[in-house]
Parts: C-alpha cells; structure tokens; sequence
C-alpha cells in the first residue's frame, strides 16, 4: 500500500495495535494455559512497576537503577560522539587517514557490542569501565561514519571558497566542514545514542553490579518475571524518550537549516 | 606586478580522454581586465580554476605574479557564478573570512570589512544571512569578500549568469565603476559578448573543445578613443556605433565556433 494515511487515522490504528497487544496477553495470562509464574497479567505488571518505584530490590529501587544505567550509558555515548565525530570529520578531510583508519574500522564494526562484552570485563572490569566500553562500541560506529559521510558530502565549491581565502586546516573543519555536515551528524548521534541504549542493557545483564539489567537478572534468578518485565518496559521507554528527545533536535537543527 | 601567464597550458581530463584546453599562451597585464568568451565546455572556466589553483595543468604553466600556481590562496581571489558564500555565516562574517585567515587584529578588521560593505553598497545587510538575500545582494557579498583581501588577482567565473536580467545590468555598472576606481588584474569569464565588451579591457574569443586561443580583441584603444566613459549607463554605451561594431566582430567570431563554420 502507498500514500500517507492522514495523522487521525494512524493514531487510531496505533492505539488498536497496543490495546490489542495487552487485550491478548490479558487474556493468556488470565486463561491459566501458561503458569502464573512464567506470565503475569499486565495488571500484575502495573502494580510490580508502582511498587518497585519507591521499594528497593537487588539494591535499589527503580529509578535509582535506572539512573546508574542512565549515567554510564551517558558516559559511553559522549566518549563515542567525542572521539567519533571529529575523527570522521577528520577522515572525510583527509585521504590519509580515511586510507588508515578505514579497513580497520570496517572489520571493528562488524563486532557487535554483546561480542565486546568478555573482553570488556577483562580489562575494565563489571562497574563502570565495562558498560563504557560496551555502550561505546555500539554509539561510536554511527558516529563517525555519519561525521565522516557529512563531511565527505560537502558541497565542493564550499571548500574551494575556503580555501581561495587562505582558511587554515583546523578553521576550515570547525566553521565549513562541520556546520555543513551538520544535519548528518546529528542523524548519526540519534542512531547512535539508539544502539547504545541497547548496548548498555545487554553489558549490564552480564557484567554490572547495579542499573536496569542488574536488577533484571537479580529477578530472574528468583524466578519475579513480574519484576524483570518491569525492567523491559523501563528500557523500551526510556529508548523511546532518548529517540523523541533527539529527533526534536534534529528536527530544530533541519528546520534552521533549512532557511538558508 | 600582479600578471597572469598561460605559458603553452593544455589541460586534460579524465586519464587523458577530455582534452579541455590546447596549448594556450595568454598574458594579462599587470591592472588589465581581461574577458574570455567561447562557447559552452570551451575551458573557459578550466582556465580560470588553473590561476585559481584548483585543477593543474597537464602540461605548460600558469603563473601569477612570477610564481607558478600551486595551490589556492587569497592573492587569487575567486568570484564564483553560484557564489558559494557560506550559508551558516552573516554578510559580515563571509566578509571577514579571510582577514581573520590573516590574523588582522580585530580593529582594523572591522574597519577593513565597513570598507568593504560601504563600497559595494551592503549597508543595513551586514547581520543578514546569505538566504535572506536576493541573488544580486549576495553577489555583491562574493564580491567584498574578494575585494576586501585586496588581492593580486580577481578571477571571476561568469559572476553575473546566475542573476536576471535587469540586476544583471546594475551589477555590470557596479562593476565598472569599481574596475575604473579600483583597478585590478581581473580575469572574467562569460558567455555574454556585451558583457565582455562593456567591462573588459581585451577580449579573448576560444575556439570549440578543445579549448584553443582563437583571436584577443584590444577594447581598450577603442574605448579610451571613442570616451565610452561619458556615459554611466549600459545602455547608452551599448547604442554606440563603436560598441556596435566591436560586438558584431566578437559575436561573429563566435558564431563561427558554434556552428563549426571555420572548420
């Protein structure tokens, strides 16, 4: 099928699927064909999510666990979009180092975070350092790729001009590469901070001693599926304010960008 | 001295396949305006990018001052025919660019810069950003921001095609008058024969791909002889029987070129 469907109707088909989505699992959790254990009803969730908002479990209540995941998971992607999207700026300026750092970068990027999660224990540990590490391999790759592809697309009279008015190499990437690749970067700092928000949960499932995913492995092992749904819905809808967040960024950065 | 020399230039493209240029020799004077008219994908334009610096000839040299071109730099500054002022930046800070690129102390920046925007008419338009601006405006900012850098060269790639007619017209006169009052080495290119006789002091015509030198017209003599400096308006010079004759010359020169008559 082709064509928009006007806003009205897309809201109400959505909000059919997400009442059929908890009709259904209503219904199965309250037929008794699977174990009350295995699968409690959305209510139980409910209340499961209320109760742990202000009682502690595996050490603390959730919000507190979701603000250490939120903290590390800060730090990961800052490093990314701090290391990430200069050197691909950099890369799509120079041949050089887009020679260099290329197939390296290629043949890194295929290992996929979860992958990283041994090695990263090894060497910085289960606290802080490890989820870093994770949540920055999964955030780095947009980022640079993004920089670098902006970059590489700049309109080329942009640089000749830049370069006819003797503009210096680090002036004619901060004030001519980077603004004009701009919109492409922000793009790759929203799928980037996506990918490490699932980097991050997957890292602390293994490694971490607090944050969301710790205390969803806590629960499993005491078989509280109630608790560690609570803690999938907590992930779901914190990526999902992290995306709103920035698309209304990138949304503002196009619409200014767009007058010019 | 601020000369431009094509000493025996051929430029080729593409591993040697588009031959764009064929041994041109050509020498602008030291404050000389010179104008090269051809038809379409003659290398016109591929003579302006190699004083720029920003192609390199395959065989031959080009050199401006006495120095061979070897890469770009504000002692050639570049008029663009789409401009290319940075969209993200104001009038003032296109302008500045490359003063700042010169470490000028911020004083005599600013000073240079109110200079440069009194005299190509940007008054009331210096916080304003390039989209905010008609096409004839944000000329007239490409234009300071080679101005400003008082460079050796001026190198101005058919400034004026993208604007319409009637702006057109009122750019050629400021230019003119900016030529007479400020001269400069300027190499011009254009498709527009009026154009190349109303501003330039030689006109150079080249023939079809491969780009060769076919004739230089001396506008000058004619000009100076016939006062064409009394009038001020395009129009009025243009109905000179001198201008006439000259335009009729060029024209028919090219016109040979465009239909491939001469060969």
């Amino acid at each position: 099928m082709t064509g928009a469907l006007d806003p009205a109707r897309r809201m109400v088909l959505g909000l059919a699927g997400l009442v059929g989505f908890f009709g259904l699992w209503a219904l199965v959790a309250a037929s008794g064909l699977v174990g009350k254990a295995f699968l409690p009803g959305p209510l139980e969730v409910a209340e499961r999510l209320v109760t742990l908002l202000h009682t502690s479990f595996a050490g603390g209540t959730l919000p507190q666990h979701l603000a250490s995941s939120l903290q590390r998971f800060s730090a990961g992607y800052l490093l990314a979009a701090a290391v990430g999207v200069p050197l691909g700026l950099l890369m799509g300026r120079f041949r050089l180092l887009d020679d260099i750092v290329s197939p390296l970068f290629d043949a890194l990027r295929f290992i996929a975070p979860i992958a990283w999660v041994p090695f990263a224990a090894l060497w910085f540990g289960t606290g802080f350092g490890g989820p870093v590490l994770i949540i920055f391999s999964g955030a780095f790759p947009p980022c640079l790729l993004n920089a670098y592809r902006g970059a590489r697309q700049v309109e080329p009279r942009y640089i000749e001009a830049a370069e006819m008015l003797g503009t210096p190499t680090h002036r004619l990437i901060l004030e001519v590469l980077l603004p004009a690749a701009t919109p492409s970067i922000v793009a790759g700092l929203r799928i980037g901070a996506g990918l490490g928000w699932q980097s991050l949960v997957g890292a602390e499932l293994i490694v971490a001693s607090t944050g969301v995913g710790y205390m969803m492995v806590q629960a499993q092992s005491g078989v509280a599926t109630a608790t560690v749904m609570v803690g999938m819905a907590a992930i779901g809808l914190v990526g999902v304010l992290i995306d709103i967040a920035l698309r209304a960024l990138e949304a503002r950065i196009h619409n200014r960008l767009e007058r010019a | 001295m601020s000369s431009i020399r094509f000493d025996a230039v051929s430029k080729s493209f593409g591993a040697g396949q588009v031959k764009a240029l064929d041994d041109v020799d050509l020498a602008i004077a030291d404050k000389e305006f010179l104008a090269i008219v051809g038809p379409s994908g003659c290398g016109k334009t591929t003579c302006l990018r190699l004083a720029a610096g920003f192609e390199f000839p395959t065989s031959g040299r080009v050199l401006v001052g006495n120095a061979e071109v070897r890469e770009p730099g504000p002692d050639r500054a570049v008029v663009f025919q789409q401009f290319a002022l940075f969209p993200w930046k104001t009038v003032v800070e296109n302008i500045e660019l490359g003063l700042r690129n010169r470490n000028m102390p911020r004083e005599e920046r600013r000073i240079r810069v109110m200079e440069a925007v009194e005299l190509i008419g940007l008054n009331g338009y210096e916080g304003a950003y390039p989209h905010q601006l008609s096409g004839g405006m944000q000329q007239r900012v490409a234009i300071a921001r080679a101005y400003v850098l008082d460079p050796q060269v001026l190198l101005m790639d058919e400034p004026f095609g993208a604007l319409d007619a009637q702006t057109r017209v009122v750019m050629q006169e400021e230019l003119v008058r900016l030529a007479r009052r400020n001269p400069r080495t300027v190499l011009f290119i254009t498709h527009g024969v009026e154009e190349a006789v109303y501003l330039a002091d030689r006109v150079a015509i080249m023939t079809r791909r491969p780009g060769r030198l076919k004739e230089i017209v001396d506008v000058k003599s004619i000009r100076e002889a016939e006062g064409w400096e009394r009038y001020s308006r395009i129009e009025d010079v243009m109905d000179l029987e001198s201008f006439v004759h000259l335009r009729t010359h060029i024209w028919r020169s090219l016109r040979e070129e465009k239909t491939g008559a001469a060969h």
